[in-house]
C-alpha cells in the first residue's frame, strides 16, 4: 500500500510543480514580504524544548521586522524527506535547517539559493562565520548552498564518578588508553559498560566510519568514485565494531539503539561510563538530571602512533546549516532571518540553549562559552575535525555505509564473528550499490 | 464491467428516478444513454486521480533519470528508456541481486503471514460459530488489533521486543526459556518478529471475514450432518470449508496483497534501514528511492513489483475461477 502511497505523494507533488510552474529561475521574488516559513531541525532533547527556545527569538525577529514567521520543528527522521518533497514540488519553507553534511547533496538539486557574494553580504559577510564551519556548506569552488547556524563536534564524555570508582585519574589520551579504561569500567554482571554507542542509527555509524577512516588514511571517494571497501576503511569499521565484538566494552544491546535519548539514559544512570557524542548532548544529559559537574569532556583520543597515512581527525565538521529555498516568495525577508539567526547576539542565546557551538567568532566573548567543556569542543572543531566529502553523493554514503555498519554491529552483538573478510564483503556490497545506482 | 448492466437498469427504472426528477425545468435532461455515465463520472474521476494517474506517473518516472540533480525540474529529467529496469532486473548486478533477495524475503514473509492469519482466523471463527455466553465479548476482543491505529500498536510491539528492556525477553528469561537475551529487532530474529507482529495485526481481518462467511451456511446442513453421525472434523472438512470456498478465494488474495505491500509494520519496527533479514520490498524500494535519492530506479522497482503482483493475481483468479466452474 505504502509504495503506492509514496508514488501518489510524489505524483501529487510533481503535479503541483506543474501547476505552480517549475519556477525558481526568477530572481529575488518578494511578492509575499510579510510572512516566512521556517523549518527548524531538532536540536534539544525534545521538539517542545526546541519550540520553547525558538519561539521568543522568532517573536523578537517579528517585532523588529514586522515579518510573521511560521515555524515548525521537524524531527531528524523526517527532515530529509520533507526537504526532498519540497524540492520536487516547489512548495516548501523559505528558510530551512539542514544537516551540514547534506550541503553538497542538496546543492546539486538546485533548490537552494546560492549564497553568492551579494547574498553573503546581506547576511553579514563570509567573515562573520568560522572558517572551519564554512568548509561544510557546499561543494568547493561553488557559492555555498547554506551558511552555518550551529557548530557541533564529537567529544568523549566521561562520567567522573565512574572514573573515580575505577581509580582512573584522567581521561584517556590515546585510543589504546581508551580501550584500557573501558575494559576497567566494564562489568556486565552489574550492568556497567565502558562505552555506549548508537548502533542502529546509520548516520552515527557513517560518521565514525569516516572519522576512523581518516585516522587510517582512507579516502571515501576518489573524485566521484566510491572507495568504501579499501583496506583502510575495513580497518576503520573494524575499530568501531571491535568495541562490541573483540573488546566487549559496549553492551551488545546497543546494537539496537537508534535514539540519542537511549545513550543519555545509560550515561546518566552510570550504565555506560563514556560516550562518543556530539556537543549538544549536554542539553540532553541535563534533562536526564545530569549536571555539567558530573561529567568531563575530552577530545576522542587518537591512535598513537597514527597508522601510516593517517590524519589526526577525531570529528567531522558537524553542525547545522541554514539554507534558503530558491522558490521563496520573500527573498529579502529570508535573508534577514538568516542574518538575524547568525548574528552574534542570537548565536549566544541559541547555542547556549542547545549546547552547540557558535559559528560566529564574536559570540565567543560570552562567558557561557568559556567553560572547559566548550573550549574542548571549540578546539576539536578548529583543529582536529575534517568535513565529510562535500560531493553530491555524500547522502548515499551515509545511508549505504551506515546501514552496512549497523548490520555488522548486529552480527557482532549476536555473537557472530566479525572479521576483516566479513567487513570487507559488506563494504564492497555498499560500494557496488553506490556505483551501480549512482 | 458495470457499465454493461447499468444502462439496462437505468432504462428500466421507469417513474422512480430520483436522479433525473430533481433536475430543474431549465436544465437540459440528460439522455437515457448519458445518465449512467454521468452518475459514474465522479467515481471515475476519483479513481483516475487516486489510482490511475499516480500509477501512470510512477511508470513515467521509471523511464527517467530522476535523482537529486534532476528532481527539481523533473519534467526535464533525461529520458533513459528502460535503463532503470535493466539495472533493477539484472540479477547479476548488486542492485538487481538485492532486489531479488528482497523479493524472496517478501514472498516468504507474505506466505507465512497469510497462512498463519488464515488458520488463526478460521479457528477463532469456527470456535465462535455457535452461541454461548461471552461470545460477543470475545469477538470484540479478537478484533482489537485490527481496530488499533497501526502506528500505536506496532510501536508498542517495538518496545516489547527491545533486547534489554523489552517485555518479551523479560518473560522468556523469567520462564527460563532462554539463557542469553536474544535480539528481536536486529539480526536474524528480526524476520520472525516482523511475521509475528504482522500476523497479530492481520488475523482479526481473516476472523471477521470468515465469521461473516460462516453466517451464510444454513444450520440445517450441520444438523443433517450431525444426524448422519459426522463429527466436528468431518463437518469442518465436508461442510464448512467447501461452503467457505468463495470467501476464502477473496480473503486469501486480499491478505496476500496487503501483506506483500505492507510498509507500515516493517518501517515502524525497524526504521529507515531494515536489517538484511527483514528487508522486504516496500522498505527496499523506499530505501532505493527516498534514502538514496534515486527516484527513477525506485520507480522501476515499484513497476516491477506491480507487474509481479498483477501476474500473480491473474494466475490466482484464473485458478480459483476455473475450480469454481468445475464445482
Amino acid at each position: 500500500m505504502r509504495s503506492r502511497r509514496i508514488t501518489a505523494l510524489l505524483a501529487g507533488t510533481l503535479i503541483a510543480v506543474g501547476v505552480t510552474g517549475c519556477g525558481g529561475s526568477g530572481r529575488a521574488d518578494n511578492s509575499q514580504p510579510n510572512t516566512l516559513t521556517y523549518w527548524a531541525s531538532n536540536q534539544g532533547p525534545t521538539l517542545d524544548a526546541d519550540r520553547s527556545v525558538l519561539l521568543p527569538e522568532l517573536q523578537k525577529f517579528s517585532d523588529r521586522t514586522g515579518i510573521k514567521v511560521n515555524f515548525e520543528v521537524i524531527p531528524w527522521s523526517d527532515l530529509q524527506n520533507r526537504i526532498l518533497a519540497a524540492t520536487s514540488s516547489g512548495q516548501g519553507p523559505d528558510v530551512v535547517n539542514i544537516g551540514n553534511t547534506w550541503s553538497a547533496s542538496l546543492q546539486a538539486t538546485g533548490a537552494f539559493l546560492p549564497f553568492d557574494d551579494r547574498a553573503l553580504q546581506a547576511v553579514g559577510g563570509r567573515d562573520r562565520f568560522l572558517a572551519s564551519s564554512m568548509t561544510a556548506t557546499g561543494a568547493p569552488g561553488q557559492p555555498p548552498a547554506a551558511v552555518p547556524l550551529y557548530g557541533l563536534a564529537y567529544g568523549l564524555f566521561y562520567n567522573k564518578k565512574r572514573f573515580a570508582e575505577a581509580g582512573i585519574g584522567s581521561p584517556p589520551r590515546t585510543w589504546a588508553e581508551l580501550l584500557d579504561d573501558a575494559r576497567k569500567l566494564t562489568d556486565p554482571a552489574r550492568g556497567q559498560w565502558g562505552l555506549a554507542i548508537e548502533g542502529a542509527q546509520y548516520t552515527e555509524n557513517a560518521h565514525f566510519a569516516f572519522v576512523f577512516g581518516r585516522q587510517h588514511g582512507a579516502a571515501l571517494f576518489d573524485g566521484g568514485d566510491p572507495r568504501f571497501d579499501s583496506p583502510q576503511m575495513v580497518a576503520a569499521v573494524r575499530q568501531y565494531v571491535d568495541l562490541v565484538s573483540q573488546q566487549k566494552v559496549v553492551n551488545p544491546g546497543n546494537a539496537e539503539y537508534a535514539h540519542d535519548t537511549q545513550l543519555y539514559g545509560d550515561f546518566a544512570a552510570g550504565r555506560a561510563a563514556m560516550l562518543m557524542i556530539q556537543s549538544n548532548a549536554a542539553a540532553g544529559l541535563k534533562s536526564d538530571g545530569m549536571s555539567e559537574q558530573d561529567y568531563g569532556i575530552a577530545p576522542i583520543p587518537l591512535p598513537d602512533p597514527l597508522p601510516a597515512g593517517g590524519k589526526p581527525v577525531n570529528s567531522h565538521v558537524a553542525g547545522i546549516n541554514l539554507g534558503v529555498f530558491a522558490n521563496t516568495k520573500n527573498h529579502d525577508g529570508a535573508l534577514r532571518l538568516v542574518e538575524f539567526l547568525t548574528s552574534p547576539d542570537e548565536q549566544k542565546i541559541l547555542n547556549a540553549a542547545f549546547g552547540s557551538l557558535p559559528v560566529t567568532p564574536q559570540a565567543y566573548d560570552d562567558q557561557r562559552f568559556h567553560t572547559r567543556n566548550i573550549q574542548t569542543f571549540r578546539s576539536v572543531l578548529a583543529n582536529t575535525s575534517e568535513s565529510l566529502p562535500m560531493i553530491p553523493q555524500e547522502a548515499q554514503f551515509e545511508t549505504l555505509v551506515g546501514t552496512a555498519v549497523k548490520d555488522l554491529l548486529a552480527d557482532a552483538a549476536s555473537g557472530k564473528p566479525v572479521d576483516d573478510a566479513a567487513i570487507q564483503a559488506k563494504l564492497a556490497a555498499a560500494n557496488q550499490q553506490m556505483k551501480s545506482s549512482g | 464491467m458495470s457499465t454493461l448492466t447499468v444502462p439496462e437498469r437505468a432504462g428500466d427504472a421507469g417513474p422512480a428516478r430520483p436522479g433525473t426528477g430533481r433536475a430543474g425545468p431549465g436544465l437540459p435532461r440528460p439522455t437515457r444513454k448519458a445518465l449512467p455515465y454521468l452518475i459514474l463520472l465522479p467515481a471515475l474521476l476519483a479513481e483516475l486521480a487516486i489510482h490511475i494517474v499516480p500509477m501512470a506517473v510512477g511508470v513515467g518516472m521509471s523511464l527517467l533519470r530522476l535523482n537529486q540533480f534532476t528532481l527539481r525540474n523533473w519534467t526535464r529529467a533525461p529520458f533513459v528508456g528502460l535503463d532503470n529496469f535493466a539495472v533493477a532486473a539484472d540479477p547479476y548486478s548488486p542492485v538487481g541481486a538485492g532486489l531479488l533477495r528482497s523479493l524472496g524475503i517478501t514472498v516468504a514473509f507474505s506466505v507465512l503471514v497469510v497462512a498463519c492469519s488464515w488458520v488463526l482466523g478460521l479457528s477463532a471463527a469456527v470456535a465462535l460459530q455457535h452461541r454461548f455466553r461471552g461470545r460477543g465479548v470475545l469477538r470484540t476482543l479478537f478484533l482489537v488489533p485490527f481496530a488499533l491505529p497501526v502506528f500505536t500498536s506496532v510501536i508498542t510491539w517495538s518496545f516489547m521486543l527491545q533486547r534489554d528492556t523489552g517485555l518479551v525477553n523479560a518473560v522468556l528469561t523469567g520462564l527460563g526459556l532462554v539463557h542469553s537475551r536474544p535480539f528481536w529487532l536486529v539480526g536474524t530474529n528480526s524476520f520472525a518478529s516482523m511475521v509475528v507482529v504482522s500476523v497479530w495485526r492481520m488475523w482479526p481481518f481473516a476472523f471477521l471475514t470468515l465469521t461473516a462467511g460462516l453466517q451464510s451456511i444454513p444450520g440445517e446442513l450441520y444438523e443433517a450432518a450431525a444426524v448422519d453421525g459426522a463429527g466436528p472434523s468431518r463437518r469442518l472438512r465436508d461442510i464448512t470449508l467447501p461452503m467457505l470456498r468463495p470467501v476464502n478465494a477473496v480473503l486469501l488474495l486480499v491478505l496476500f496483497l496487503w501483506t506483500f505491500n505492507d510498509f507500515n509494520v516493517p518501517y515502524i519496527l525497524f526504521g529507515q534501514s531494515a536489517p538484511a533479514e527483514a528487508d522486504v520490498l516496500s522498505l527496499h524500494i523506499y530505501q532505493s528511492s527516498f534514502v538514496t535519492w534515486n527516484f527513477g530506479l525506485g520507480s522501476a522497482m515499484s513497476v516491477l513489483m506491480l507487474l509481479f503482483l498483477l501476474g500473480l493475481t491473474a494466475i490466482y483468479l484464473w485458478l480459483t475461477n476455473r475450480r469454481r466452474r468445475d464445482v
